[in-house]
This record gives structure tokens, C-alpha cells and sequence, in this order.
């Protein structure tokens, strides 16, 4: 078996840091150091991307990594830090499940993840394609982190993380969308963080906390 | 042209608002920019039906019978909750509930949302038409929670989590069909999310994928829906925002997102040759309406009561759809259309009514036909329409439906016809005491504005009793368009 091609090897070991950082993000209860998590995990995806424009020659590719690294390295982390500034939230309640526990919930995701992108990875004809797998992988363990936790913002970092594996899964199964489409959904996260930073302060405002167990009253009334 | 003015109309409308908003003629001046947007969209439509379908903007763009009727019927419905908002939030903003600021923020995101539908309905690309849908979760997110009430805090979360997980699961879905196209269309990229070519070439799409495709599709686009068991923030968003808001989320938003899984359904259906699609949609679509028939019998808030109902109707439009065939898809079209009209109709009444009592409590509104004979008609007429009573148009989409169900689905109609018994018990058996008995109201500053309350019936009963022939064809055109 001959080697594989020295892009290829550091383009795999990019998807194995993005799931390696996902899990990181899974355990990490100090809200400061996830948002740091969110900012790598996107540093991490700006230079695969940058890696497979190099490889590929597709010149949306660049652009797509420069966007990345502005909105995911540099803005939203910005952002994300000064609201936990202003708003004084540092740590997040024991999750509903503790971590040994949402590991293994985790583990068992990534099995599932890799079986279900099968079908995917057999379509697919990107030299990529066996990281699809790991981009499920990421999406649905952003959609655990975010089950499991109680503060406002952790579920945001989660929801952040979710779309991160949806971009890595465009680009690992088709070398990215049209640009126009990467442009919208770009604009999209920017707005939806900036939304969330007025409807936090709205929260705080009202409770004078961000823990999400003050928003359980509307529940079905007998 | 027209489509230009279309979407600058709205757009132009939020900028304006967002910044000059805060003066005493805004809610005119929102008004006036909705009204210039139905004209554009009626200019459309003309278009369309003249010259059949569009393709602008690049292949950007796609104008058919199918979308056209709904650009119509949002931009419709658009400009009847911006009169009817006129009154109604003056009246909010003199009880001391909200703020000239927050009124601002109001009407620049009125037209936002408004743009950001008309921009899924009318684009050709299916990357945009996502892009859209979740610029429409944004801009309402902060709607919801105008009144920044705890409640209302709750909901918006609530929505936006909700929605925003679905929605992502949407863009999974949205670049799987991508990934499948790309072998097809050739990976230079350009062409390969138009609706138009995906829809030419759909027979040669890898089938596994596409299913794959459809269920991630399916799930984030039905969040937005309303479809059980994903349906939980529709009530409270529906019952904590302003009844503006209800009234366009319930009448149009789920329709929006009910185009974009059709549009979705159309193309996998071409491709994996089974029945997985029909079966899904019919699936999540039945158990959306006895659900939601059940769940309306233990509510308390008259806009809950609703919004359960908007879940259930919603419900029959997508097992119709499920069924497929153009008598099927003709009434389901005709369903969207009538429960749009009547729902923002009810929600109008249901938010004076609300008004004049003090209380959204069902059991604390009585006796509304002493306090305003208009409101008290409206709400009972409106709800006879939605519970499908003869000459109004829901009994004829609902018959439609059902007589289709039982020539191809016969195991459906009694579960069918069952739940729409048991939502008539429970809307009916709540509505008549409000309408009827002791009053307990009290006069309001500013006269509500119901025209648009009758006018919505009208058409309703309309519908019912005569559909006029080109009106019978446009439908006939989008339901042949939908095949299946």
C-alpha cells in the first residue's frame, strides 16, 4: 500500500482535530474556554479548507477560507467574549448529564455517524470523501452538547459547532457550495449571533440570568 | 420588473422604518410600502398567467404557477395584518405594553420578514431559498419577544433553538442534494442547486442519497411547519408575540416552509421511483392532526387554542400532499389558501378580543357579541370557516381531501375523519362561550380595524360556493406542476 500524498495525510488529520475538538467542547463546562474551542475548531476548518483550495485549485475555496478565518477565528469569538464580558456568565451549571456520560452518548454517535454517511461516501468522488463520516460526526455531537447543557450561551457555542460540521461536510463531500449560497449562510450566523446578543441582554434584563431553567414555565397546563 | 419591485419594496420598507420609524405615521407608512408590495406581486401574477413561467435574474429566479399563487397570497395576507396592525398596536403602545422604540424595531422587521418570504418563494436556488428560510426564523425571532415579558423571553428562545436546529438540518439535506447533483450537473457548481435544472435531470439522481436528502429536508423545513412531534414552539411563539405576528406566522410562514418541502418532494420523488416520500409526508401529516386535535382540548389561551389548530390544518395540507395526485394536490393548495385567509382572520378577532378583556384566558372572555357585534361575528364566522362548515372553502378543500383519501388511502379517512370531529367539539365548545354571554369588556382608544377580518371571510366563502375558472386553472397548472 503506497502512502498517501502529504495533503491528503494533513487534510485527514484536520478532520480528526475538528472531531477531537468537538469532543473537547463536549467536556468543557468553562464558557471563556469554549468559545476559545469554537475559535480553534474554526482555525482548524479555515486551514482545511485553505489545504483542499491548494490541492483542488478551486479558487472559491480561498475565498471561502478567508471567510472562515475573519467570521469564525476573529468576529464571532470577538463577539462571543464580549458578551460573556458584559454579561458575567463564566460557568456553566453541571450539565444534565455528566461527562463521562455524554462521552460515551458521544462515542456511540460517531459509530452511528460513520454508518450513515456510507451511502454518501460511496456517491461522492471528492478525494475527501472519508471525512464526510466525521462531519456527522461533528453536527450531531454539537446536537448533544446542546441537549445537554443550561446556559444560554453554552447552546449557542453548540449551535455555532453544528454549522461548522455542516460547512465541513459540504466541503469534504463537494469542495464547497456556490459561493452565493456560502455568502448567505455566512450572513446568516453573523446575524443570528448578532440577534442572540440582543435577546441575551433582553434575558438578563428579565431574570437577571442567563440559566435556561427560568424559561421552563410554558409547559402544557393541565 | 415586477419581481424586482417585489422584493426592493420590502427591503426599502425595512430601511425606512428602521431608520425614521419612530415617527407617528409609521404604521402607515408600513402599510402603504405593503400595499405596494401585493401590487407588484398582483403584476406578477398577471405576468405569469399571460406568459407563463418566468425565469429571471440569471436563472436565479423562478416565477411558476405554483410559487406565484403563494407570492400572491402572502403578499395578500401581508398587507391586511399591516392595516389591521395599524389600530391594533396603537392601542398595544397606549396600554403601556410596549414602546414608540420597540414599535420601530416592530415595523422594520414586519417588512424584513416579509421580504425574506417572498425571497424563498420566488428563488430558483435551493441554497438561497435555505438561506431565506432561516433569515426568516431571524428576523422573527425578536418579534416573538417584543413585549419582553418572561413568557415571551421563553418563547423566542424557544423558537429560535428549535427552528435554528431544524433549519441546520435543512442545510444537511440542502448540500446532500448537492453532492448528488454535482455528479449530474457537472461539479462546476454553478447550476447545480437550480430548482429548474435539478428538476430536469431528477431521474438520474442517485436515489439512496436523495432519500437521505428528503429526510434531513423534511425534518428541518417541517420544524418550521409545524409538523408533529417537532411542532413545540409554534403554540408558545404563536400565543406570547403580538397577534400581528400570529397572524402572519400562522398564515404565511408555514406555508412558506410547506413550499419548500414540496419543491423538495418534487425532485426526490422523481428520482427513488418508491414511496418513501408520500409515506413520510403522509405519516408526519396525519399524526400532526391527531395530535393537535387532542392537545386542543386542554387549552387555556385563545391563542394557543389556535395556533394548535394552525398545527392540525397544516397537518391535512401535508398528507394531501402526501397522497399526491392532481385532485389531492389541487386541494391541498385550495386548503393552504382558505386556512391562511381564516386563520390570520381568526387571529385578528382573537387579538381584539383579547384587547377589549384584559386576558388571552378563554374563560375570562365572554360575551363578546354585546361588547362589539363585529368582533363577536367575526371570531364565530371565522371559526365555523376553520372547522370546515359547508358554503365556507375549507369544507371544500377538507371534502376533496377526504373523498381522495378514501378512494386511495381508505385506512386514512376514519382517523381523519375522527380528528376533525374532535377539533370541531373543542374549538366549537370554547369559541361559543366567548361570543355568547355575560360581557365583561371594556371600550379601546383606537377603533379596530376589521375590514380585513371580512374581507378574508368573504373570500373564504367565495371560495366555497364558486371558484372562478382561471382561478380552478391556476390551481389545476400548480397541482400538475407538483405531479406525483
Amino acid at each position: 500500500m503506497s502512502p498517501l500524498p502529504l495533503g491528503q495525510q494533513l487534510l485527514d488529520t484536520c478532520a480528526a482535530l475538528l472531531l477531537l475538538l468537538s469532543f473537547a467542547m463536549l467536556s468543557q463546562r468553562r464558557v471563556v474556554a469554549l468559545v476559545n474551542l469554537y475559535a480553534l475548531q474554526g482555525a482548524v476548518l479555515a486551514a482545511a479548507t485553505l489545504l483542499l483550495a491548494w490541492r483542488t485549485g478551486e479558487d472559491h475555496l480561498y475565498v471561502s477560507a478567508a471567510l472562515t478565518l475573519v467570521l469564525k477565528v476573529a468576529l464571532l469569538p470577538w463577539l462571543l467574549h464580549r458578551l460573556i464580558r458584559r454579561l458575567q456568565v463564566y460557568r456553566d451549571t453541571e450539565p444534565l448529564l455528566n461527562v463521562s456520560g455524554t462521552m460515551l452518548v458521544g462515542l456511540v454517535i460517531v459509530v452511528f455517524a460513520f454508518s450513515l454517511a456510507q451511502p454518501i461516501t460511496r456517491l461522492a468522488s471528492t478525494a475527501t470523501r472519508s471525512a464526510i463520516g466525521i462531519a456527522l460526526a461533528v453536527v450531531l455531537l454539537a446536537f448533544l452538547m446542546m441537549i445537554t447543557r443550561r446556559k444560554a450561551m453554552s447552546q449557542v457555542v453548540g449551535f455555532l459547532s453544528m454549522e461548522n460540521g455542516v460547512l465541513f461536510g459540504a466541503m469534504s463531500a463537494s469542495y464547497g457550495m456556490p459561493m452565493v449560497v456560502e455568502l448567505g449562510i455566512a450572513l446568516d450566523v453573523l446575524v443570528a449571533v448578532l440577534v442572540l446578543g440582543v435577546f441575551f441582554f433582553q434575558i438578563r434584563e428579565r431574570f437577571d440570568s442567563l440559566d435556561l431553567h427560568h424559561l421552563e414555565s410554558l409547559k402544557e397546563h393541565e | 420588473m415586477e419581481l424586482l419591485l417585489l422584493l426592493i419594496l420590502p427591503v426599502g420598507g425595512a430601511a425606512w422604518l428602521g431608520i425614521a420609524g419612530a415617527q407617528r405615521r409609521a404604521p402607515e407608512v408600513n402599510a402603504a410600502f405593503s400595499l405596494g408590495t401585493f401590487l407588484a406581486a398582483c403584476a406578477l401574477a398577471v405576468r405569469v398567467i399571460r406568459h407563463g413561467d418566468l425565469l429571471l435574474g440569471e436563472e436565479q429566479f423562478f416565477i411558476d404557477p405554483f410559487n406565484v399563487f403563494l407570492v400572491t397570497l402572502t403578499a395578500f395576507v401581508g398587507m391586511t395584518t399591516a392595516l389591521f396592525s395599524r389600530p391594533y398596536m396603537r392601542t398595544e403602545l397606549d396600554h403601556g405594553r410596549l414602546t414608540p422604540g420597540r414599535l420601530r424595531l416592530y415595523h422594520s422587521m414586519y417588512q424584513l420578514f416579509m421580504f425574506t418570504m417572498l425571497l424563498a418563494l420566488t428563488t430558483n436556488n435551493m441554497g438561497l431559498m435555505w438561506v431565506a428560510m432561516e433569515g426568516a426564523t431571524l428576523s422573527t425571532v425578536l418579534l416573538v419577544t417584543l413585549y419582553r415579558t418572561p413568557a415571551s423571553l421563553e418563547a423566542g428562545w424557544k423558537y429560535f433553538i428549535l427552528c435554528g436546529v431544524g433549519i441546520a438540518q435543512a442545510l444537511f439535506g440542502t448540500i446532500l442534494l448537492y453532492v448528488a447533483a454535482e455528479k449530474v450537473l457537472g461539479s462546476q457548481g454553478v447550476t447545480a442547486l437550480l430548482w429548474t435544472h435539478l428538476d430536469a435531470v431528477k431521474s438520474q439522481l442517485e436515489p439512496t442519497v436523495l432519500a437521505l436528502a428528503f429526510v434531513f429536508l423534511l425534518v428541518g423545513y417541517g420544524t418550521k411547519v409545524g409538523l408533529v412531534p417537532l411542532h413545540s414552539w409554534l403554540p408558545d411563539a404563536h400565543a406570547e408575540g403580538p397577534t400581528p405576528i400570529s397572524a402572519v406566522l400562522s398564515g404565511l410562514l408555514l406555508n412558506v416552509a410547506l413550499y419548500a418541502v414540496v419543491r423538495s418532494k418534487v425532485l426526490v420523488e422523481g428520482s427513488v421511483h418508491s414511496q418513501l416520500p408520500s409515506r413520510l409526508l403522509m405519516g408526519f401529516g396525519l399524526v400532526s392532526v391527531v395530535v393537535a386535535s387532542l392537545l386542543l382540548w386542554r387549552q387555556r389561551d385563545i391563542k394557543r387554542l389556535f395556533a394548535y389548530s394552525s398545527i392540525e390544518h397544516m397537518g391535512i395540507a401535508t398528507f394531501a400532499f402526501g397522497m399526491g395526485g392532481p385532485i389531492a394536490n389541487f386541494a391541498a393548495l385550495l386548503h393552504m389558501t382558505v386556512h391562511s385567509l381564516t386563520k390570520s382572520s381568526i387571529f385578528f378577532t382573537a387579538g381584539h378580543a383579547a384587547q377589549k378583556t384584559g386576558t388571552q384566558a378563554m374563560d375570562r372572555i365572554r360575551g363578546l357579541i354585546t361588547l362589539s357585534p363585529t368582533v363577536g361575528w367575526g371570531l364565530m364566522l371565522g371559526s365555523l370557516a376553520i372547522l370546515g362548515v359547508p358554503p365556507f372553502g375549507v369544507f371544500t378543500s377538507e371534502f376533496l381531501i377526504l373523498t381522495t383519501a378514501m378512494r386511495t388511502q381508505p385506512w386514512a379517512t376514519p382517523i381523519l375523519l375522527a380528528a376533525l370531529a374532535v377539533a370541531f367539539a373543542a374549538i366549537f365548545s370554547k369559541v361559543q362561550p366567548m361570543v355568547f354571554g355575560e360581557t365583561t369588556g371594556r371600550r379601546l382608544p383606537h377603533a379596530p380595524a376589521l375590514l380585513p377580518v371580512f374581507a378574508h371571510l368573504a373570500i373564504v366563502l367565495l371560495l366555497g360556493l364558486y371558484i372562478p375558472p382561471y382561478l380552478a386553472d391556476w390551481y389545476r397548472a400548480a397541482a400538475h406542476l407538483i405531479g406525483g
